[in-house]
């Protein structure tokens, strides 16, 4: 993969994104990454998690998801590298895997992201919907969004900021810093433009923090220029 | 996925059935008509899982419990179906509303072959996904049920692809293969999983003349042979079902290539449920380590008793039903 994108000063800031491969449509989110020019890594052990600038946790189900997420030994070091500024997002299964509580006492949520949430809160799966959404931070048209056995945000914490709302007020987007969380299912569609804003989240941690092993990664195995390429070739 | 269908592709005026379908298929799926994505969505979801077969509520909760994806609520399981004989109908609703009020993850269950109306029963109980299932005994001889018709979907079993491509055009929107359900016996799942995934790659292959033929020799609409033959995969989700029994069972079929596993029998007939149920989740996950599989698949007990499949006479066959 030949780097393009350069920082202010130069220096390659492609971001190393993993998407969480325990379960679910993960291979849709690495595809989405992909149309956008991100090679993703697949994440099923928690060594990856040190090496990657932004985490996506995919659709999927959330208690399946949370139970191998505990049985694998996840949770703490995904609390490290949060707090260290690792960006995440969660799509609905993820959305409730990172909440503070759910509205059900069924599975225990990491808190990962200040919200309380309701699974399926629109009912069962021929309740399932499709609708347009204006979301903060994308421009142009709205958003077709996908709503499978969607889960709500019903209520968030400080400085959590709502992005997305349903006509009946219901929050279905929300962001604090680089944490994310969507109700929906973008990787379901062909509309990148979510990705590329998580992109830009993990594009900022890696530029803020990066790791030991990204640094070697970043000046020893990639090209920092079409110049560079030539000459070695 | 886009699962819009490519606009290379012309539709000609239908004389056939074949034709009907794939026109139906091309309309129904776009996003913007039918709930195609809403429905093939919800499989995506279920994909790196396990699906499990359960008679009880207690039952249905160690299946959650244990990490499955979603849970099949039956009033028996395929062995005891093929042990007791008689004929094999649609569930008690008490026992689906049962399981469907005891857990949060998806329940589907089971409608005879052709029976629409223990389809639209299910489907007014608030079924996730409906399997028309050969594992019941058919209600019709000749013809499936038209999933178009319901906002429930639908998963269906098929041993080769023009089964498989059959059923998408009657608007399933997941694919299983059938192996031999109730026998704890892998073999013909890898059959069919083998043939289906062969089909697709043989398919890939050829030139685009030549299509037409192919849908002919398997007796599948046009439309979808050319789809397959465009992405190189169906055009929805695909699991292995029908004699799965040991978490090696499930990473074999991973690996051969499916997307998730339905274990039935598989789980409830071995001698520790919870424990064996567990681990054939997490060898779902990591079912391409060897050393992870290897700590997985220690002490867990005896897996259900089996029955060699090629030992069962054809007429006794569970996979032949399905036209």
């Amino acid at each position: 993969m030949v780097n393009t994108r350069t920082s202010d000063s130069g220096a390659p800031v492609q971001p190393n994104i993993g998407v969480l491969a325990l379960q679910g449509d993960f291979a849709e989110h690495i595809h989405m990454l992909d149309l956008i020019g991100i090679n993703a890594v697949e994440v099923r052990k928690v060594q990856q998690l040190s090496e990657i600038d932004g985490l996506i946790i995919p659709g999927g189900e959330s208690t399946t998801i949370v139970k191998l997420l505990t049985r694998f030994g996840f949770i703490d070091q995904l609390h490290a590298r949060v707090e260290s500024g690792m960006a995440l997002w969660g799509t609905c299964a993820g959305m409730i895997v990172i909440a503070r509580e759910l509205a059900d006492a069924y599975p225990t949520p990491l808190n990962l992201l200040d919200i309380g949430v309701a699974r399926n809160y629109f009912g069962r799966q021929v309740d399932s919907f499709e609708a347009e959404l204006d979301i903060e931070g994308i421009a142009g048209d709205p958003v077709r969004a996908v709503f499978i056995r969607a889960p709500v945000v019903k209520d968030v914490g400080d400085g959590v900021k709502k992005i997305a709302t349903l006509d009946n007020g219901q929050a279905v987007a929300v962001k604090k810093d680089r944490v994310m969380a969507t109700s929906f299912h973008p990787e379901l569609t062909t509309d990148t433009r979510l990705h590329g804003l998580f992109a830009q989240l993990a594009r900022e941690a890696a530029l803020e923090e990066p790791t030991e092993s990204l640094n070697l990664t970043r000046s020893q195995a990639l090209p920092r220029s079409t110049e560079e390429i030539s000459s070695t070739v | 996925m886009d699962t819009t269908t490519s606009s290379t592709t012309t539709t000609t005026n239908s004389q056939g059935n074949g034709s009907t379908d794939a026109r139906r298929w091309k309309e129904m799926s776009k996003p913007e008509v039918g709930d195609w994505r809403i429905k093939g969505g919800l499989a995506q979801m279920l994909k790196g899982g396990v699906i499990m077969d359960v008679v009880t509520a207690d039952q249905a909760k160690v299946a959650e419990d244990a990490g499955a994806v979603a849970v099949m609520a039956l009033e028996r399981v395929p062995s005891d179906i093929r042990r007791d004989g008689g004929v094999a109908r649609m569930s008690d609703p008490d026992l689906i509303t049962g399981i469907i009020d005891a857990v949060s993850i998806p329940v589907m269950a089971k409608a005879r072959i052709g029976h629409f109306v223990e389809a639209q029963i299910l489907e007014a109980l608030g079924v996730d996904y409906c399997d028309e299932s050969e594992v019941l005994t058919p209600a019709d001889a000749e013809y499936h049920i038209d999933k178009w018709q319901y906002k429930m979907p639908y998963v269906c079993g098929a041993r080769n692809l023009g089964e498989a491509l059959r059923r998408i055009g009657e608007g399933a929107a997941m694919i299983r293969t059938k192996g031999e359900a109730g026998t704890g016996d892998i073999v013909h799942a890898v059959t069919h999983a083998r043939q289906i995934l062969g089909d697709i790659r043989r398919l890939q292959n050829l030139p685009t003349e030549q299509l037409m033929s192919e849908a002919r020799d398997f007796q599948a609409p046009y439309e979808l042979v050319v789809e397959v033959h465009r992405t190189g995969k169906l055009p929805v989700v695909n699991f292995a079902a029908g004699g799965i029994a040991t978490p090696a069972d499930a990473a074999l079929m991973m690996q051969i290539g499916v997307e998730g596993v339905f274990v039935g029998s598989g789980i409830f007939k071995s001698s520790d449920p919870p424990k064996m149920a567990d681990a054939i989740v997490r060898a779902t996950t990591h079912y391409n380590d060897p050393d992870m599989l290897a700590e997985i698949s220690h002490g867990l007990g005896d897996a259900m008793p089996g029955i060699e499949a090629s030992k069962i006479a054809e007429s006794e066959q569970l996979q032949t039903r399905g036209w």
